[in-house]
């Protein structure tokens, strides 16, 4: 069963083909990764995915339902949420009010109650807040709840974010790369998280340079080459895949490594 | 939250006492006359902030929907004979209507682009204003017919200090309101990262234009009062120099910061009154005590201000 399938996206930037022709599909509860040199098109695939970017060419179906080219809000009305690379965090925000806005979708939202801070308002406001705080407590990250996000570590800024794309409650994860400058213990923090999300039947893909929490973690992995794809597989066929290690290393360095 | 909670009923108490206290210490009526004029400022600069201290949307034409408030409560009653409290309404109404008609469009645009838009806006709207003399007289501007509520005619400068005090009062509580609610945090939200707020689900064109009509409902019944207080009106209040000191209000008292648009206005307005001993000097003082207040208060007087007594308390 797949919940996210991407048929053939294609890109172009002035010319230069970002992305050309690729598929992949995304299952309830499997964990699918992404990787490939630097420049390979990863998050430009992401962008297109998450509606960020309109693909050239190609198809995206959410649950069944085509959802090309619809913008990022209705993508996520439909179950769709993400994480950056670059970290996009609301800085002049609290953590606590970060993940709040991330339960957007999950609260009613109308104008008139709102500006009279009607008793409901109120009432929903304190639920909201709490489910941030246990998702807050879920990264690790409870203590800094009523913290400025601006001024938070960028560790903490990644698992902020984590746990803002959670708080919508999605079916689908976008992460590009969570783990980025984490050292081994925050990786390996992330990497727990990431496992229980998927374990709770969310499906996710992941964007990742850390090829020990890639390979550890993934049910399947999907490698880019210059906005093409080059293989798919179970992590053991891609790590023993000689295409792959040319991919990162150049003809010559994978000769060296077959060797070694 | 209780911490917000308690800074949101702290700020009304203190603009409640700093209202109820000034006519102990006012010594005449002129007094009250500049407090008014105050607290209409400052009504219109509270609107002017959801939109660009809370949403990040800059306007330069805001004084457009003042002079719709303005000219609505002075048209309405004396060429098409609709009550003046009614007019009130039709105005706010009406700025409404422009700000979500015009709103959809220009408020795609981002940064300088929409700053310039919104500066067309406001031309626009003061040229119509300026050339239309049949209704609005003009450049020489218009008479308005007083206030009258139930029977109640509502002048004099003393009279008028309350109404425009409660009215500020009314205005700053349902700002601050709207900080802690989906709303208020989707325009923060959209603010800081229009592509993290939409991909958690805010529908940022729609936001954008919920901060722009209620910044234009604000200015227009600040405009409204401004007119009722004043019995007449001009096309200097919807043109351009007064959206410059509407978005110089917000800015010297801080963007964000609700409180901050009742001190910038505070400032702006008594400081011209202060200065007129220099005489001829006045202006020249006047901005250069608003870019030393910038150079020394980078986030605006209030935010600048708190910040450094946390520090003080802190250390």
């Amino acid at each position: 069963m797949t919940i996210l399938k991407a048929n053939d996206i294609g890109i172009s930037f002035g010319g230069v083909k970002a992305v050309d022709g690729v598929s992949f599909s995304a299952s309830p509860g499997q964990i699918l990764s992404i990787i490939g040199p630097n420049g390979a098109g990863k998050t430009t695939l992401f962008n297109i995915v998450s509606g960020v970017y309109t693909a050239s060419r190609g198809s995206i179906h959410l649950a069944d339902e085509d959802v090309t080219g619809l913008p990022p809000h209705r993508l996520a009305a439909r179950g769709l949420s993400r994480t950056f690379q670059n970290l996009q965090i609301f800085q002049r925000m609290t953590a606590c009010e970060n993940v709040m806005v991330g339960r957007h979708l999950r609260e009613k939202c109308s104008l008139l109650p709102a500006l009279f801070r009607t008793p409901s308002v109120t009432r929903q406001n304190r639920e909201t807040r709490a489910a941030a705080l246990d998702l807050l407590a879920e990264v690790g990250l409870k203590d800094a709840a009523d913290v400025p996000a601006g001024s938070l570590p960028y560790g903490a800024c990644k698992r902020l974010e984590i746990a803002r794309a959670l708080a919508a409650e999605p079916r689908v994860l976008l992460l590009d790369e969570p783990a980025a400058g984490c050292n081994a213990v925050e990786t390996e923090e992330i990497d727990h998280l990431i496992k229980q999300v998927a374990d709770r039947g969310v499906a996710v893909v992941l964007v990742e340079h850390d090829m020990k929490l890639v390979m550890k973690i993934s049910d399947r992995i999907l490698v880019l080459e210059r906005g093409r794809p080059l293989v798919e597989g179970t992590p053991r066929e891609v790590r023993d895949d000689p295409r792959v290690l040319e991919a990162y290393l150049g003809q010559h360095g994978a000769r060296e490594a077959a060797r070694a | 939250m209780r911490a917000l909670l308690n800074q949101r009923s702290i700020t009304l108490l203190v603009l409640a006492a700093v209202i109820a206290a000034l006519p102990f210490v006012f010594p005449s009526s002129y007094y009250f006359r500049v407090a008014s004029l105050v607290w209409v400022s400052a009504l219109a600069a509270i609107g002017l902030n959801i939109l660009m201290g809370q949403a990040g949307q800059v306007s330069l034409g805001h004084a457009a929907f003042f002079g719709i408030g303005a000219y609505a409560v002075a048209i309405g009653p004396t060429h098409l004979g609709i009550p003046p409290w009614a007019a009130l309404l039709v105005g706010a109404v009406l700025s409404g209507i422009l700000a979500y008609l015009v709103g959809r469009p220009i408020l795609r645009l981002k940064g300088h682009y929409l700053a310039i838009a919104t500066l067309g806006l406001g031309v626009l709207v003061a040229l119509v204003i300026t050339t239309e003399s049949r209704w609005t007289g003009g450049p020489d501007g218009m008479p308005v017919e007083r206030l009258t509520l139930f029977g109640w005619r509502v002048s004099g400068s003393y009279t008028w200090y309350w109404v425009t005090g409660g009215l500020l009062l009314v205005g700053t509580w349902i700002a601050l309101n709207l900080d802690e609610t989906p709303t208020g945090r989707a325009f923060r939200a959209l603010h800081d990262s229009e592509v993290a707020a939409q991909v958690v689900g805010v529908d940022v064109a729609r936001f954008k234009l919920q901060a722009f009509v209620i910044a234009a409902i604000y200015a227009s019944l600040a405009g409204s009062a401004l007119a009722f207080m004043n019995g007449f009106i001009n096309p200097d209040q919807a043109g351009f120099l007064h959206s410059v000191e509407l978005v110089t209000i917000v800015v010297l008292g801080g963007l964000g910061s609700v409180f901050g648009s009742i001190v910038g206005a505070a400032v702006l307005i008594t400081l011209p009154q202060a200065l007129t001993i220099f005489q001829e000097y006045e202006h020249l003082l006047l901005g250069l005590i608003i870019i030393v207040a910038m150079i020394f208060m980078r986030n605006g007087i209030v935010p600048s201000l708190s910040g450094l007594l946390v520090r003080r308390a802190r250390s």
